[in-house]
């Protein structure tokens, strides 16, 4: 059991770089980024690709999160310059990164990494386990990542940014080329997403086409549970709260995989999930007037 | 300052909804032109305004900014001469944010955004004092978030936040429409106060007529795209009410005459 929660912790931690990036076009920009999904694979299959043929891994992480920034110009640009709705745009990405990751991986629907050297095994080599490792990785990314961003969305750039996603009417009379803001936003959080797709295939040993599919939805769940659970307070505590979010929605699963529900419905639970916690504020202001209501019979 | 030269604007092009919003308009302002302007719905004074403000590009004609011809600049390039206070009150301001970050980013309209801190100490002071003499309360309340103000605040807000860094020009747009009438008479007060301590050049949208006669030294009537009457110095201070609803009648055509103008 304790084993089960450690992976899912270590899981967790690799993920919740993701969540971050989710965090930033869906919260922060207020863009549903499909691109999610192809950027997720895409950094799987650079870093894959590249430990495959040698390459440092840290290089190889590095360059794993570069592609990521390239996929968020594409559906920023696509939005931005060519007027394709976002949601669209982000799908556009997508398809069309299927088949860049496809060429990145050689033409191969997966590219394995066994036994070679990962950003884990200096860690190993110091005499720590696999998952310890994950783990040490995974806490120092996401802390150093939140950290970046604490300090970036408080800058006169950054909150320009966080301003375009809340009314960008205003900051267009502010003088600030909203388009601009929009790109960077996807740029970060796409950046964020192949950074993690780097580690989590680093972690399995493997690259694989299908990896990021669904990625967006397990986002969104991680980022809402972590909001929900923990999300009051500054903007820190909110960035911190996400990271909890995505340990959580690992600990989640690794239960309910315990509990005995088939690894084939996990992306049916999942959904339910988002749609249940995406309807809460709805469902909420439904008790609410129905309180009222009442409260109103009543007198 | 401003010159709007045979400005045409036609929304719909080629279909049946097609409308000539501006028709041919020119305008002229003097530095320091306060300048109030009335007409009946649909008679093309949100779209001038719009059109200086760059959030569409016009059809013909030329726009001119303190001697900068920004004709085909981008709204948000256009931002560095221009304040704007519009009329729905969540409009100016960033609701999520709090009132320090939108004071902040509005200091800052028209100058490169960089990677240095989004806001500093002595701005602070600053806006603690600029916030006090509105007395709205809201000096003690700079981490606070916009979005929990009242309309009236908000628009007193966006106010300052528009002459916050001086504007070439500033732009009304029906901004107290939406508040209740002590609120927009207070926050109308503050806008002559912010215009006449800044020596600003300005032009304020109203379908007040009192509001119209009472405020800035120029007046002018817009209908169909065009100016159909302006007035200015000390004809304007002689001006009455129901001149003005006489000569609008006249100008425009009995059957024109629209509620809207007619009320207050
Ligand atoms: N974005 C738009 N698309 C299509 N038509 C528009 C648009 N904006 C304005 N119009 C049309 O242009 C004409 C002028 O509109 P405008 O908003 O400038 O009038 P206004 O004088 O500000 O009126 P009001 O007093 O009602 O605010 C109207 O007929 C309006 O329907
Ligand atoms: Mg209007």
């Amino acid at each position: 059991m304790v084993d089960v929660l450690l992976g899912a912790l270590a899981l967790g931690l690799l993920w919740s770089v993701m969540t971050l990036g989710v965090y930033i076009s869906y919260r922060v920009l207020d863009m549903a980024d499909l691109t999610a999904e192809g950027s997720l694979t895409l950094g799987a299959a650079v870093a894959g690709s590249m430990i495959a043929a040698g390459a440092n891994p840290l290089v190889a992480t590095l360059c794993a999160a570069g592609a990521g920034l390239l996929a968020g110009l594409s559906t920023g640009l696509l939005h931005t310059k060519l007027k394709i709705p976002a949601l669209l745009s982000g799908i556009l990405t997508m398809i069309a990164l299927w088949s860049v990751n496809l060429r990145v991986m050689g033409n191969r629907a997966n590219v394995s990494i066994l036994r070679l050297n990962t950003v884990y095994t200096f860690l190993q080599n110091w005499g720590l386990d696999k998952t310890t490792s994950m783990i040490v990785v995974g806490a120092v990314c996401a802390l150093a990542v939140i950290s970046v961003l604490y300090w970036f969305f408080g800058t006169e750039l950054g909150s320009a940014i966080r301003a375009t996603g809340n009314n960008e009417h205003m900051v267009r009379a502010q003088g600030i080329n909203t388009d601009n803001m929009k790109i960077l936003g996807l740029v970060i959080s796409n950046g964020l997403i192949a950074l993690s797709g780097a580690l989590i295939a680093q972690s399995q040993s493997f690259a694989d086409i299908q990896m990021g599919t669904g990625a967006i939805v397990i986002g969104l769940a991680s980022l809402i549970i972590g909001e929900v659970l923990f999300g009051k307070g500054g903007f820190y505590k909110r960035l911190v709260a996400i990271i909890l979010g995505a340990v959580v929605y690992r600990v989640i699963i690794a239960l309910v995989l315990k509990m005995g529900m088939p690894s084939n419905d996990l992306k049916l639970f999942t959904a339910i999930t988002v749609a249940v916690a995406l309807s809460l504020p709805r469902f909420k202001g439904y008790l609410a007037t129905l309180k009222r209501s009442a409260k109103g019979e009543a007198k | 300052m401003l010159k709007v030269e045979q400005v045409v604007k036609v929304f719909g092009h080629g279909t049946i909804n097609e409308k000539v919003a501006l028709n041919g308009l020119n305008l002229s302002l003097e530095k320091g032109d306060f300048v109030t302007v009335i007409g009946g719905n649909g008679a093309g004074k949100s779209t001038m305004l719009n059109s200086v403000a760059g959030v569409y590009a016009v059809d013909d004609g030329k726009i001119v900014i303190d001697g900068v011809d920004v004709t085909h600049l981008s709204e948000h390039k256009r931002a560095a001469y221009l304040g704007r206070v519009f009329q729905d009150p969540m409009m100016g301001t960033a609701a999520d944010m709090t009132i320090e970050e939108n004071l902040a980013m509005a200091a800052r309209r028209g100058k490169k955004r960089t990677l240095r801190w989004y806001i500093t100490n002595k701005e602070r002071k600053e806006y603690t004092e600029l916030l006090s003499q509105l007395e709205l309360g809201l000096e003690s309340r700079l981490t606070h978030k916009v979005g929990l103000l009242s309309g009236g605040q908000r628009q007193a807000l966006t106010l300052l936040m528009a002459t916050l860094q001086k504007p070439k020009i500033l732009l009304l747009d029906e901004h107290t429409a939406a508040l209740d009438p002590k609120t927009a008479a207070k926050v109308l007060e503050l806008s002559a106060k912010l215009i006449r301590e800044n020596n600003l050049t300005a032009m304020m949208v109203t379908h007040n007529m009192n509001d119209a006669i009472k405020y800035g030294n120029r007046l002018i009537m817009m209908n169909e795209g065009q100016i159909l009457y302006e007035v200015g110095g000390e004809a304007k201070q002689l001006l009455q009410k129901e001149d003005l609803i006489a000569l609008f009648a006249k100008k425009a055509g009995d059957g024109l005459v629209s509620d809207r103008v007619l009320l207050s």
